[in-house]
């Protein structure tokens, strides 16, 4: 009986558990498998073949997708894109932090007005939402007649097709991608802590920046992700709000794959776009959960 | 040649269509029976939106009993998408710019056009019979053509352009008040012609020579503009736009000081088509239905409503005097058209073009 399991019944009971979840694991596996895994392989493979001559794809085996990456020109738009998505989550913490902080410190009603306020822009189609802007932001538009009007400038600001008229565009477009996950972070911080750090002489900047910041950390972070992530692959608002004079990785792809007709080239720089933002969600990850745990925690772990 | 803000949103379809599997089609195409019973067969049409009369299903269904369904694609690339993802696409006949339609008939997807079927073709110019992409109208039958020029504000500009050069290298007053063609074919035309090459060049060398120029344009630009650029014009915002034809139009609608010039160094003809696809089974039902839109009555609602020239001499006979009157680029002959380059399909060069636009518009 060596070969006897030390605590019998522990693996067929746990086979029975998994036996009977099944029906309810299922669809979240196919729904994952159908649209994640699938799609995900699709593109990975034909990332690796030639283009069909009227798009499509050829089914011989190449690796020149990815030797036209590192053409300058393409290098230069994946570094735009990063640099432009890195601004945007910049101003999206600086903006985001203190309305999260002020909603989570308004009465109850008022949170709720608040947080419905937040959201209320995505009820309205995005493109609408942008055009918007292009009303605002344009030589003669509101913002242009208004410092006009009160003589505060006489020839209208460049505003509209610019770098930063794209920079506003995203920016507006996911803040709250960056309230959200910071007010839910915010809001479920026990209360005691920072009364305790009150009532034993802390100043307001002191119980901050040891209790309130640090604690926030997981929830800037998450926020942190969802705002760079889609910033770095979105193509409509440079195109829009940036006149086609500023070209992103997303619009890179869409082009490859609706313009050029060479889908393999488009997947090839779809994969780069996702194993960049794949690795930023494990970073995230690990840069929470070490945030979480803090130092002693960890020589703790360590040590055992 | 017509675009649509929200062909962006399309890019979600047409990515989920780039995962369908790459089923094979084609396959001996059986002769069309005269004597079908058309009744009996139904159609799905797809065509620009905002380009055929709002009730055109019910006027086709009444004239000739065969029910029809009218889908929308943005763009020629977003058509493309659907119909070379491989198996049926379900669409009997879909309307492509004529360098599309080449380049379907060369993959095999279109059928070649029954001329029995469509004796109203006989209602089309000789010249619209013999262009460069399809000589004959074997594959393809034009239902819109015109050409690309500077669509301007007459009462903002200090002289009237009358060269690409005004728009490549613009004086002072319109310097910022540009605006250009996104779509690669289009934003290399005014330099090609400019430099006296050919709109099909495939020599690289040539968009060498382009691209220099354009990288020197781009700074003076408001912006690279397909969809747009007329309302731009309408608000002041540009003064001076590079733009098709039928487009300019629409802002002459709204502001009787815009004008419309081909410049002197000539321009592109371009055409939109309307082709069968081989899969289609309503063969006999889209030849009537072809051979409907070329109606004399049924094309002139086209330019008196989409204000594009259609290639039917009995449809722009019909046209309302008053229309060619405010629309003057709707009075462009046929033979003034010919004067410009047939723009063709330029197959395995084409992603030249699409690179030269990437540099030029990712130029810092």
């Amino acid at each position: 009986m060596a070969t006897q399991s030390p605590t019998p019944g522990v693996v067929p009971r746990g086979a029975r558990r998994g036996w009977a979840a099944l029906p309810f694991l299922t669809p979240g596996t196919l729904v994952l498998a159908l649209f994640v895994a699938v799609p995900l392989l699709l593109v990975t493979s034909y990332a690796f073949f030639e283009r069909g001559r009227f798009g499509g794809v050829v089914y011989t085996f190449t690796l020149d997708n990815f030797v036209r990456l590192a053409d300058p020109l393409y290098l230069n738009v994946i570094a735009t894109s990063i640099g432009t998505a890195l601004i945007v989550t910049v101003l999206a913490v600086a903006l985001g932090y203190p309305t999260a902080l002020v909603i989570v410190r308004l009465p109850p009603k008022w949170r709720t007005i608040a947080l419905i306020a937040v959201l209320l822009p995505f009820w309205t189609n995005f493109l609408i939402r942008t055009y918007a802007w292009i009303l605002l932001l344009n030589n003669a538009g509101w913002i242009n007649q208004g410092l006009q009007a009160v003589g505060i400038i006489d020839e209208p600001l460049k505003m509209l097709y610019t770098q930063p008229a794209v920079i506003i565009g995203l920016l507006y477009m996911y803040l709250p991608l960056m309230v959200l996950p910071l007010y839910s972070s915010l809001s479920s911080q026990d209360a005691q802590l920072t009364e305790a750090a009150t009532n034993l002489g802390s100043n307001p900047f002191r119980v901050f920046r040891t209790i309130t910041l640090p604690l926030s950390v997981p929830g800037l972070l998450t926020g942190c992700v969802f705002v760079f992530v889609p910033a770095m692959s979105n193509f409509v608002i440079p195109e829009l709000l940036g006149g086609g004079k500023t070209v992103l990785i997303g619009n890179l792809i869409r082009d490859q794959f609706l313009k050029a007709r060479d889908w393999p080239f488009g997947a090839a720089l779809a994969l780069v776009l996702t194993i960049l933002l794949i690795a930023l969600i494990f970073a995230q990850q690990s840069a929470s959960r070490r945030v979480i745990e803090g130092p002693r925690e960890r020589k703790v772990k360590r040590d055992a | 040649m017509r675009y649509k803000a929200v062909s962006l949103l399309a890019t979600a379809a047409i990515a989920s269509l780039a995962l369908s599997s790459c089923a094979s089609g084609g396959g001996e195409e059986a002769p069309l029976d005269p004597d079908a019973d058309l009744t009996k067969q139904s159609l799905v049409v797809s065509i620009w939106a905002d380009y055929s009369p709002a009730d055109l299903a019910e006027t086709f269904e009444a004239e000739t009993g065969i029910p029809v369904t009218i889908v929308n694609h943005a763009t020629n690339e977003d058509i493309m998408g659907k119909l070379t993802a491989g198996g049926d696409s379900g669409i009997d006949v879909a309307f492509v710019s004529g360098q599309y339609a080449q380049a379907l008939n060369e993959a095999g997807l279109i059928s070649s056009l029954d001329k029995a079927l469509i004796p109203n073709e006989s209602n089309l110019y000789e010249e619209a019979t013999q262009l460069a992409y399809d000589p004959g109208n074997n594959y393809s039958m034009p239902y819109a053509w015109g050409t690309t020029g500077l669509c301007y504000r007459s009462d903002l500009v200090a002289a009237e352009p009358t060269s690409w050069n005004d728009l490549l290298t613009p004086a002072p007053d319109v310097t910022g008040k540009t605006t250009m063609l996104a779509t690669e074919r289009w934003m290399a035309l005014p330099a090609l012609k400019q430099l006296g090459m050919s709109v099909n060049t495939t020599n690289p060398d040539d968009l060498a020579a382009v691209k220099e120029q354009l990288l020197e344009t781009k700074p003076t630009l408001l912006a690279f503009d397909d969809t747009t650029f007329y309302t731009k014009l309408v608000s002041g915002e540009a003064s001076l736009t590079q733009a098709w034809d039928g487009w300019c139009n629409y802002g002459i609608a709204e502001d009787p000081n815009i004008k419309f010039v081909v410049p002197s160094e000539g321009s592109d003809l371009w055409t939109d088509t309307m082709t069968v696809l081989k899969t289609s089974k309503n063969k006999e039902a889209a030849m009537a239905f072809i051979n409907y839109i070329l109606e004399a009555d049924v094309q002139s609602w086209v330019a008196e409503n989409i204000l594009y020239k259609v290639p039917n001499e009995a449809a722009m006979a019909a046209v309302d005097p008053a229309i060619l009157e405010a629309y003057p680029n709707l009075q462009m002959t046929p033979a003034e058209l010919l004067k410009q380059e047939v723009i063709v399909d330029v197959g395995e060069f084409s992603p030249e073009f699409t690179k030269l636009a990437t540099e030029v518009m990712a130029a810092g």
